[in-house]
C-alpha cells in the first residue's frame, strides 16, 4: 500500500481550471504528480461515459474541474456538469465504486494555489482509498 | 419719438421687458441688490433707480420694475447718482456691518451716513431686500422664513424664532443674500450637508449643477439628480432662469447606448485602497491625513487651493509633511500583499514639489524599499535627496494620531534601529492601488478572468500580456495590475495594435472545434437544442434531425455530452479521441 501510486484522471476546462493549473505551473508551485490532466473546452463536454470508461480501464480517481458558478465561459456549462456529476455519483455507488473517487471542483484561472491544494487533497484521498478493484461486470 | 435710448444707445422699445433687462442686454451696468432673474421684480432696494425722460419730463424710476417703453433712459446722470448716494447712506445706517454695502457706498463716494445708526443695528447686515423670503416661498416653495414686525424693527426669520422644521437646507437664502446677512444654520433644525466635489476628492464643495472636472468631454455641466431641488421637491429651476442659451433640459436621462463592436479594450483603471480601512492611520478621521491623489489636487494650479500647499483642517501652510509609502501595499497580513509600483516615484515627486512650494518646509518619507526601476528614476531619487533635502527614513509607520493640532507620526528608522516620532502638520499616504469598483462586474460580463485581488488576468503572463482569454477583448493599464504611465501607454499601444491586426484581416478566424451531426445516426430527438447556450442547435424540419449553426457554435460541447445516440460530435474532439487520450492516460486497456 505504501508504494501505491494512484492513477488519477483530471478533466479540466480550458478557461478556468486549466488556466489555474497553468498559473500553478508558471508560479512554480508543487503538487502531487499522480495523474494526467485532459483538457476540455468546457466541463460540460464531459460525458458521464468518459468517467465510467476511465474507472473501468484503470483510473483510481477522477477529478473534474470547472469554472465557479456564474463564471462559465459558455454561460452555464458548469451547471450542466454539476447536475450530471450529481446523478453519476448515485450510479457509481450502485456499481461498487466509492463516491469519493469522483470529485467536482470549481477552480478559477486565478486560483493556482487552490488547484494545487485540491489536487493534493484528492490524491491523499485516493491513496487512502487504495486501488480501485472492480468486480467483473 | 418711438425709440428707446439708454445712455445714448438706441434700441427698440419692448414693454414686455423691463429697462433693467434691456440695459443688461446692451451691456449697460445698473447696480442691483434686491433683483434676481428667477424672481419677479420687487423694487425694494431702489438702488437700480434710473432717470426716465419722456415727452420732456424727467422722472426717477426703478429699472427693475419699469417697462422698456419708448423714451430716454439715463443710468448714471446726476440726479440718479444723487439718489443712489442717499439710498446708500440709508442702507449704511440700516446695515452698517455689511461689507458689500460698504463697498458699494465706497464706489459712490459715500463714506459716512448722515443718519444715526441705532444701537441694535450696529451688527446688522440685512437691508430687508426680501430676496431670501421670496426665493424660499416662490422658487423653493417652502416658506420657512418671513418678514416680521414693522418699521425699523422689521427683521427676517422663522416663526416664533424657532429652528425651522420645514426648511429643506437647500441654502438658496444664503446663496441669494446680497449682503451675506442670512445663514442657513440659524434657520434649520436639520444638519446641513455640504456636497463634496468628487473630482477634488472632498477638498472642495460643489453645487448641484456642475462640470464634473475641468477637462470633461463634453465640457458641459451635469445635474446631480439625487440632490437637485427640482428633482427632489419640484422647486428651484434657477439654473434654467439664468442660462441664456436655454440649454438646461430637465428631461434628459441616462441612456444605454448599444453599439456593435469588433473588439473591446478594457482599461478600467484603478482606485486607491480606502483610507477609512486603515485603522492605524486614523481611518480617515484626521483631516490632515490625506491620500497622494488629494495632495496632487493641492499641488494643482486649478485645484482647490490654486496650487498652494495648504492643509485641509485650517488652511495653514504645513511646515513638516510626512509621506508614508506602502499604505496598504506589501502588507499580506492586513491589507494587500502586492507592491503598488507607482507610489515610490509619485511620493518622491510630491515631496520634491512640496519642497519647491514651501522652501522652509521639511518633507519626510517613510519607506520599506525605494523602488526606482525605470529610465531616469534612480537619478531622480538622488536629486530629491541631495538637492531638495527630502529626509528618507527606512521603516513602516505604526500609528498616526492627532495631538494639540499636530499630527503625530510614530515610526521607526530600521537603519539606526531607533524609534522615530514626527510632530507633522500634514501626512500624505501612498495608498495601495486597487481595481476600480465596477471592474469585477465588467469582467463577469466579458467573461474575463480576474485574480484574487480583482485585477484582470491576461491570456499569458509572458507571451500574451495585452490579450484576455476571451477572443477580441484586450487589456490596458491598471485594470490588469498596478502600472505607471509609460507602461500603461506601452500596453495600451500594444492592445490597440492587436485590435488593428484583428481588423485588418478580411475574415475572422474561429476555432475549428465545433459541433457536427452524423446525419445517419441522429434521430432528431432534440435533446441537444435546449442545452445549447448560443442557440446554435436547431431542428432541420426537412431531414427531421438536429443540425448545427456553425457560425453560432462556440464549441463548448454541452450538446455532445447530452446527445443520447452519439450522433453529435465535436470536430477534433470526438468521443473516440477522448477515449484514446484516456487510454494513454490510464496506461492499459
Amino acid at each position: 500500500m505504501v508504494d501505491f501510486k494512484p492513477n488519477i484522471i483530471y478533466f479540466i476546462c480550458k478557461w478556468c481550471t486549466s488556466a489555474g493549473a497553468d498559473l500553478a505551473g508558471t508560479s512554480r508551485m508543487e503538487y502531487n504528480p499522480f495523474g494526467v490532466p485532459i483538457r476540455f473546452y468546457c466541463s460540460s463536454r464531459l460525458d458521464p461515459q468518459h468517467i465510467l470508461w476511465a474507472f473501468k480501464n484503470g483510473a483510481d480517481g477522477v477529478f473534474v474541474g470547472g469554472c465557479h458558478p456564474g463564471d462559465c465561459h459558455y454561460q452555464d456549462g458548469n451547471y450542466k456538469t454539476r447536475r450530471r456529476i450529481l446523478l453519476l455519483k448515485h450510479v457509481l455507488s450502485e456499481l461498487g465504486i466509492e463516491e469519493e473517487r469522483l470529485q467536482l471542483n470549481w477552480i478559477s484561472a486565478a486560483e493556482g494555489k487552490r488547484f494545487t491544494q485540491l489536487v493534493d487533497e484528492f490524491t491523499d484521498q485516493i491513496t487512502s482509498l487504495g486501488p480501485l478493484r472492480l468486480k467483473d461486470l | 419719438m418711438d425709440k428707446l435710448i439708454i445712455d445714448g444707445i438706441e434700441t427698440e422699445p419692448d414693454p414686455s421687458k423691463t429697462v433693467l433687462e434691456v440695459a443688461y442686454k446692451l451691456g449697460i451696468h445698473i447696480p442691483t441688490l434686491c433683483y434676481h432673474r428667477s424672481l419677479t421684480p420687487y423694487g425694494a432696494c431702489r438702488i437700480c433707480t434710473v432717470e426716465i425722460i419722456w415727452k420732456g419730463r424727467s422722472r426717477l424710476r426703478t429699472a427693475c420694475t419699469y417697462p422698456a417703453w419708448e423714451g430716454e433712459v439715463k443710468t448714471n446722470s446726476e440726479p440718479v447718482v444723487k439718489t443712489r448716494r442717499l439710498l446708500l447712506e440709508m442702507m449704511l445706517a440700516e446695515a452698517p456691518a455689511s461689507p458689500e454695502i460698504q463697498r458699494l457706498a465706497e464706489e459712490y463716494g459715500v463714506r459716512e451716513s448722515r443718519f444715526k445708526v441705532r444701537e441694535e443695528k450696529k451688527e446688522n447686515r440685512c437691508i430687508q431686500c426680501g430676496l431670501c423670503v421670496r426665493i424660499c416661498e416662490d422658487v423653493m416653495k417652502v416658506s420657512a422664513i418671513g418678514h416680521k414686525e414693522r418699521g425699523y424693527r422689521r427683521t427676517i426669520g422663522t416663526p416664533f424664532e424657532k429652528e425651522s422644521d420645514i426648511c429643506t437646507t437647500c441654502g438658496a437664502c444664503e446663496f441669494i443674500c446680497p449682503t451675506g446677512a442670512i445663514k442657513v444654520k440659524q434657520i434649520t433644525e436639520r444638519p446641513i450637508t455640504r456636497i463634496a466635489s468628487e473630482f477634488e476628492l472632498g477638498l472642495q464643495e460643489r453645487p448641484c449643477i456642475y462640470v464634473p472636472f475641468p477637462q470633461a468631454v463634453p465640457n458641459k455641466p451635469v445635474i446631480d439628480r439625487d440632490r437637485c431641488m427640482y428633482f427632489k421637491n419640484d422647486a428651484c429651476r434657477i439654473c434654467e432662469d439664468v442660462c441664456e442659451p436655454e440649454a438646461i433640459d430637465y428631461t434628459q436621462e441616462e441612456k444605454i447606448i448599444e453599439e456593435d463592436v469588433g473588439a473591446i479594450v478594457v482599461a478600467t483603471g484603478y482606485e486607491l485602497f480606502p483610507i477609512e480601512q486603515i485603522g492605524e492611520y486614523g481611518n480617515g478621521r484626521n483631516k490632515n491625513v490625506i491620500t497622494g491623489l488629494q495632495f496632487e489636487r493641492l499641488l494643482s494650479a486649478s485645484g482647490p487651493t490654486s496650487g498652494e500647499v495648504r492643509r485641509p483642517s485650517d488652511g495653514t501652510i504645513p511646515k513638516e509633511v510626512v509621506f508614508v509609502s506602502c499604505a496598504g501595499s506589501r502588507e499580506p497580513e492586513l491589507y494587500k500583499p502586492y507592491c503598488s509600483k507607482i507610489c515610490c516615484m509619485y511620493t518622491l515627486k510630491h515631496a520634491m514639489l512640496y519642497k519647491h512650494r514651501v522652501p522652509d518646509g521639511q518633507p519626510y518619507v517613510f519607506y520599506i524599499d525605494v523602488r526606482t526601476g525605470g529610465k531616469g528614476y534612480e537619478e531622480f531619487y538622488h536629486r530629491g535627496i541631495e538637492e531638495d533635502g527630502i529626509l528618507y527614513l527606512r521603516g513602516k509607520v505604526s500609528k498616526i494620531f492627532e495631538e494639540n493640532g499636530k499630527t503625530i507620526v510614530w515610526g521607526a528608522d530600521t537603519l539606526t534601529g531607533k524609534k522615530v516620532e514626527v510632530a507633522a502638520d500634514m501626512v500624505v499616504l501612498a495608498n495601495a492601488i486597487v481595481p476600480s469598483l465596477g471592474a469585477k462586474d465588467l469582467a463577469k460580463k466579458l467573461k474575463m478572468g480576474i485574480d484574487e485581488h480583482g485585477f484582470l488576468t491576461e491570456a499569458h503572463p509572458k507571451l500574451r500580456p495585452v490579450e484576455s482569454l476571451t477572443l477580441g477583448v484586450y487589456l490596458a493599464g491598471c485594470a490588469q495590475a498596478p502600472r505607471d504611465i509609460p507602461e500603461t501607454v506601452a500596453q495600451a499601444s500594444g492592445a490597440a495594435s492587436k485590435v488593428v491586426a484583428l481588423f485588418s484581416e478580411d475574415e475572422l478566424h474561429h476555432e475549428p472545434t465545433i459541433a457536427t451531426v452524423d446525419e445517419d445516426v441522429c434521430s432528431g430527438c432534440g435533446v441537444c437544442i435546449p442545452v445549447c447556450p448560443y442557440d446554435a442547435r436547431e431542428h432541420d424540419t426537412e431531414k427531421k434531425i438536429a443540425k448545427v449553426n456553425e457560425v453560432l457554435c462556440e464549441g463548448c460541447g454541452s450538446c455532445i455530452a447530452a446527445c443520447p445516440s452519439g450522433a453529435s460530435q465535436l470536430i477534433n474532439f470526438k468521443d473516440c479521441q477522448i477515449f484514446e487520450m484516456l487510454q494513454a492516460a490510464v496506461g492499459k486497456r
